[in-house]
């Protein structure tokens, strides 16, 4: 029934799950009116799907459903959905909701005969017209098998059921314990063509991961891949990757990097907003440290910031960055600064990027430090670390989030950082590098910019001091071999300032001599001057002395 | 009480039987358990018939998947028996009746 086909704008008619994320994948949700056949393994979390979808359908759009169960009395699956916030009695006395357990066990039943299946059509056709429902979930039915001798008669009436379902209208679901070469152990999926997931429950080096993949979906496009899930207090979310496209708004907006003499180092004066930021180095080189200063810049300029530290607890790390003057606490207590905490083994990758991803849906932050990537390695292999963190960085970029991680270099490693950083550079926009730079009988800190996308840079390796001020970054010292550090730099400095006094005190003692030059000098002119004086008066007095003979001379004439 | 079945025909023998509404399957299984009661039993039985087409609530309290539904409540151990009844022997056998 219900052979639709229209226009080409024709808008294939679906229900809404209802499950975060899975209606991006289905690019709406289920079939409207149609039922959808859910397989998996044990306990990978069919029952769960099903119920959250008839749950958030009443919730969520008003749709009342019935579940009717083939293997857990409806008690028990009460008490289940409860743990995750579902209260499934009240959703009953409120006629949303009808559960009805259908319980057929197969050491007191004989059969003689042929029968049908209409017990269970007239129990299910009258729950749902009780109340209305539009969705319908059929836990697991292929119970009906073990329960029931007669296969002919039983694949007979699946058949007739699954039709049934569709002249009723209602969007169903329909659950099958997964096969050993068919999707379902009955082959549910010959019946039930329209719309077909497979859920699946893997544990890959201890860690395990639940996964849910389209096999089919009839007259719609689909996610083909697998998408990982989560089940946690709200129910299940998939993650879809989260964009294809790299087609992202960017800003060209500013933001301080937060070490003061960092920001000169590069032409724009910070980290571009939204951009991602890889502060990588070996063990010990304050890379932790100039996170915090980022995050306490931009705490400071109230921008909502979420660190994840893979390595400290928020105490430990609120403890350490007060004893070199990063008061991070306050921000804590104001509410702009969350810290979370967890060993990467925790979860799988895939969790951990769903824990991410509903930490900034509900903090809504426009920054985030992951301290240090480098650590996710060892929850799983370079690929999948990979390909989590270009999920990671596409979910960020679509957001706008500036991203901060921070990456451990081995010590081998050294040599050439840029081998080192399991090919997430080439994702990353910002590159900053710290590192040892050991010389005779001392390690010194060192800072450079191996990267800037979209922004000029220094390409001075500069040396940076932690002191209980916080970081310093110290002006470049340059010597004969090149650029200075540490103790080098000290000795440098003070042969240099030696070198000024010896110059200076020479100076002076030249201007001492001229000026005593000059005093000789004039001495000279002195002496000159008064033998000058004394010949001129010599020669009045003879001039003198003629006058007055020439006189006498005259009288006596 | 000129029964000819010995072993199980003294109790009385309790029947539910579930159909629904006027299905073939569901008036072979009236007849041929008519044919059985009556020659075993004679009148020494009771058979509620149980429309759940009618009477759904029915058909939820007693697990009613497959139509028709026979329900052997006395004597006791209960009995399922489903389908429309026409292996005769096999009822017969399951109702502990040794003709």
């Amino acid at each position: 029934m219900q052979k639709e086909s229209k226009s080409n704008s024709f808008i294939f008619p679906k229900t809404p799950t209802g499950v975060d994320g899975l209606d991006e994948i289905t690019d709406g949700g289920f079939p409207k009116g149609r039922p959808t056949l859910i397989c998996g393994g044990a306990g990978c979390g069919k029952t769960l799907l099903s119920m959250q979808f008839l749950i958030k359908g009443i919730t969520e759009y008003n749709e009342p459903g019935v579940f009717m169960s083939f293997e857990e009395p409806s008690h028990d699956l009460t008490l289940n959905v409860k743990s995750l916030g579902f209260d499934l009695e009240k959703l009953k006395t409120d006629k949303k909701l009808v559960v009805d357990y259908v319980r057929v066990e197969r050491s007191e039943i004989e059969e003689a005969g042929e029968y049908d299946l209409d017990g269970l059509f007239i129990r299910l056709g009258h729950a749902i017209d009780s109340i209305k429902a539009t969705r319908v979930v059929l836990d697991t039915i292929e119970s009906l098998f073990s329960g029931l001798d007669n296969q002919a008669i039983l694949r007979a009436e699946l058949r007739r059921l699954f039709h049934w379902l569709k002249t009723k209208g209602v969007t169903a679901i329909i659950t099958g314990e997964r096969g050993e070469a068919t999707l379902t152990r009955q082959g549910l999926e010959e019946y039930v063509s329209d719309c077909v997931i497979v859920l699946d429950h893997r544990v890959i080096e201890q860690v395990s991961t639940r996964r849910l993949r389209i096999v089919k979906y009839r007259g719609s496009t689909h996610g083909t891949n697998e998408y990982p899930f989560l089940i946690d207090d709200d129910g299940i979310s998939v993650l879809p990757i989260t964009s294809l496209k790299l087609d992202n708004e960017v800003s060209s907006d500013v933001i301080s990097t937060g070490v003061p003499g960092l920001n000169n180092m590069f032409q724009g004066g910070g980290f571009f907003r939204g951009s991602n930021i890889l502060v990588s180095g070996t063990a010990g080189t304050a890379k932790t440290t100039i996170a915090c200063y980022f995050a306490a810049e931009q705490c400071e300029k109230k921008e909502k910031t979420i660190y994840f530290a893979f390595e400290e607890s928020p105490q430990q790390l609120v403890r350490n960055m007060k004893s070199i003057n990063v008061n991070l606490e306050k921000y804590i207590k104001n509410g702009t600064l969350q810290i979370h905490s967890s060993r990467p083994s925790l979860n799988g990758l895939e969790l951990h990027l769903l824990t991410l991803r509903k930490l900034i849906r509900d903090f809504k932050p426009t920054t985030i430090i992951i301290d240090p990537i480098s650590n996710l390695i060892t929850v799983g292999s370079e690929h999948e670390v990979r390909s989590m963190l270009v999920r990671l960085i596409d979910m960020l970029k679509v957001n706008n989030i500036t991203a901060l991680f921070t990456s451990l270099n081995k010590q081998t490693d050294n040599f050439r950082p840029d081998l080192a950083e399991e090919s997430v550079s080439s994702l990353v926009d910002t590159w900053i590098t710290v590192r040892d730079m050991e010389g005779i009988g001392e390690r010194n800190r060192g800072i450079f910019i191996v990267k800037s996308r979209g922004m000029g840079h220094s390409n001075q390796v500069r040396e940076f001091i932690i002191t209980s001020n916080g970081i310093e970054l110290l002006d470049v010292e340059l010597g004969p071999q090149g650029i200075l550090t540490g103790t080098a730099r000290k000795s440098h400095q003070i042969k240099k300032t030696m070198s000024d006094i010896k110059l200076q005190n020479e100076i002076n003692r030249k201007d001492r001599e001229i000026a005593r030059k000059r005093r000789i000098l004039e001495a000279n002119i002195e002496a000159l001057k008064n033998e000058f004086e004394s010949a001129e008066e010599e020669l009045n007095i003879l001039k003198a002395t003629e006058e007055l003979q020439e006189k006498l001379g005259s009288k006596k004439n | 009480m000129d029964d000819p079945s010995e072993s199980t025909s003294a109790a009385k023998h309790k029947f539910m039987l579930f159909v629904s509404g006027m299905s073939v399957k569901s008036g072979h299984a009236i007849e041929n358990l008519r044919i059985i009661c009556d020659k075993y039993f004679t009148d020494n039985y009771e058979l509620e018939i149980i429309d759940i087409s009618r009477d759904t609530e029915q058909a939820v309290i007693h697990q009613i998947v497959a139509i028709p539904t026979l329900i052997k409540t006395d004597p006791a151990p209960k009995r399922i028996i489903l389908g429309d009844l026409s292996d005769k022997e096999k009822v017969l056998r399951i109702l502990n009746i040794i003709e």
